[in-house]
């Protein structure tokens, strides 16, 4: 960023500070260890270390059925792990050969929508908190209430939420989960207003703008060689969406924008963020309205027909011959996946999460490979906080949306 | 607009018979090369101004214990951004000496995504500037997603875990 000015030489014994930030600082919200090289107060050399808390998903994959590792992925990106699962029950479908109805879709996209706006006001009031204004994240932290809620109502978790099942839901959503999200979005009370306020408190707040803009900026060049993507990526000028480019869950059905910046700098990351959860507003409304246009037996179509892969309900395991073969057959994991391999990439909160799963023609995967996006962006970090004061790199590391649990898997 | 036919031409007409294995699998265009020609046909995809695939979206190891000779495949997934086209592209390396040219220098994304394959699968990528464990401890002598190191046996009974309800 700017000029380097040492010390002359022989004035002190040594003439940087090393510091370690991390791995358990309270400004790095997570677990992320940094070997600083400061002179005074600006960063010279940073050195990243990883794998804090790595617990072998990639391993224990290869054990498990395609059903029983949905858990696994709801640990990667914890603040959004709706998608994660989601991502995954599509990457099955793929390789299955599953094809769900419009409805599954439609719903599948209203909770991946809840879950980018919950992670995106995560890490933009966070962005807040590190530049001191403590207000804004208590006044969205509500709405992500509101969000969990919601998946509770839909799945009975919260956090990480196991969501869905191959081929769909597990049940329909209830009519408290449609009154919450109406809730939700409701223009006078619900978060279409509180976002609006969060902006008004942030975006052209003088201190916020003088300790966002131009710090830890990168060119779109860069960013693409790095492995950048989702709203870091799109902050550099680059607009690239998933979501866009290769639709899944029927998202060619919906009408929206894909807002990008221009410097890459944190400021920039501010604002893709925040239009994209207007962004995912919009997406909201037209999917509950679409939902909401199904009437009588179809409304009531939340999974696909798998037989030997969707769990049959309770009473007709209790009932039918059928129903209870399948039930054992799933719940033992005795069917065998077909033969192949695939790639399918979903639009994660933080970038392209990606699942890689060769299937041997066993029952449980040869090898699953989780593209997780932050681990592959994390490594610019070092080059986007040199030069940079310190006070800066904790701004850069929370608007990059980090997220522990997703980058050491 | 770029087809996996343009691509399979185009890339013959460059390697000729040093590419092989062409297939389709769900529509991904997935071939093999030897393991010395890897970043010429990396630099070749990037520069090529038809090809142009410049981003790589992901790269990683499989190992299969019976393919004697040739039992590490290291798996690069490329994406060209402008046709939005996506390609597999595996290399197969001897796991005695698992030697691979690094793709660093063309790819900043591959240095952590290298260590990670050399971490779990201890494929040695040649020129990378930093060659060492990430996720695991560095004391580790193993390369855990091997194959050859089943995971724990669930109906073990020699292990006191009443600690943890089992």
């Amino acid at each position: 960023m700017s000029e380097h000015i040492l010390l002359p030489e022989g004035s002190i014994e040594k003439q940087t500070t090393t510091l370690n930030l991390g791995p358990t600082h309270p400004a790095t919200h997570g677990v992320f260890q940094n070997i600083l090289e400061l002179d005074g107060e600006r960063i010279m050399k940073a050195t990243s270390t990883v794998g804090y808390i790595h617990r072998a998903f990639e391993k224990i994959a290869e054990r498990r059925n395609l059903f029983q590792i949905t858990p696994l992925t709801d640990r990667l990106n914890y603040c959004s792990s709706p998608i994660n699962n989601m991502g995954w029950h599509l990457t099955c479908e793929k390789l299955l050969g599953v094809s769900t109805p419009k409805r599954v879709d439609y719903l599948r996209v209203i909770i991946m929508e809840l879950a980018r706006i919950s992670d995106h006001l995560i890490c933009n009031s966070i962005v807040g908190v590190d530049t001191g204004a403590y207000s804004g994240f208590l006044y969205v932290m509500q709405f992500r209430e509101l969000i969990y809620e919601i998946y509770e109502e839909v799945c009975g978790s919260r956090l990480t939420t196991n969501i869905g099942r191959i081929g769909g839901f597990e049940r329909n959503f209830t009519n408290t989960a449609f009154e919450k999200l109406e809730k939700f979005l409701d223009e006078k009370t619900g978060y279409p207003a509180q976002l609006k306020e969060f902006e008004n408190l942030f975006t052209r707040n003088r201190i916020f703008m003088e300790r966002t803009i131009g710090c830890g900026p990168i060119s779109a060049e860069r960013a693409m060689n790095y492995g950048f993507t989702g709203p870091n990526l799109r902050a550099a000028g680059v607009d690239y969406d998933v979501r866009v480019h290769s639709p899944y869950s029927s998202y060619q059905d919906f009408d929206f924008t894909i807002p990008v910046g221009t410097t890459g700098d944190c400021y920039d990351r501010f604002l893709v963020r925040n239009q994209e959860m207007w962004q995912s507003l919009s997406i909201l409304r037209q999917a509950y309205q679409k939902v909401q246009e199904f009437k009588g037996a179809e409304a009531e179509v939340f999974h696909a027909d798998t037989p030997a892969y969707y769990l049959p309900e309770k009473k007709d395991v209790y009932t039918k011959m059928e129903a209870l073969i399948y039930h054992f057959k799933i719940i033992m994991g005795e069917i065998d996946i077909p033969a192949g391999e695939v790639y399918n990439a979903v639009e994660g909160a933080n970038g392209e999460l990606g699942f890689y799963l060769i299937s041997d023609g066993g029952r449980t995967p040869y090898r699953l490979h989780f593209r997780r996006p932050c681990f592959i962006y994390y490594q610019a970090y070092p080059e986007l906080i040199k030069g940079g004061m310190l006070s800066d790199a904790v701004i850069t590391m929370s608007s990059l949306n980090l997220i522990a649990g997703e980058l050491d898997a | 607009m770029l087809t996996n036919e343009n691509i399979q031409q185009r890339l013959t007409e460059k390697f000729g018979e040093q590419l092989t294995n062409w297939q389709e699998p769900y529509g991904m265009l997935t071939f093999t090369a030897n393991k010395e020609i890897n970043l010429k046909v990396l630099q070749f995809l990037f520069d090529d101004a038809e090809l142009n695939f410049k981003f790589l979206t992901d790269l990683q190891a499989v190992h299969y214990p019976d393919n004697k000779g040739a039992e590490l495949a290291v798996v690069y997934h490329l994406h060209n951004w402008v046709d939005n086209v996506r390609i597999r592209f595996k290399v197969f390396t001897d796991i005695q000496q698992p030697d691979v040219y690094s793709a660093t220098a063309l790819f900043q994304s591959a240095n952590f995504m290298e260590r990670e394959t050399y971490d779990f699968f201890g494929v040695n990528f040649v020129g990378h500037p930093n060659l060492i464990r990430i996720l695991n401890v560095d004391e580790m002598d193993y390369f855990p997603l091997r194959k050859e190191f089943p995971l724990e046996d669930q109906t073990r009974i020699d292990k006191d875990d009443d600690m943890f309800g089992r």
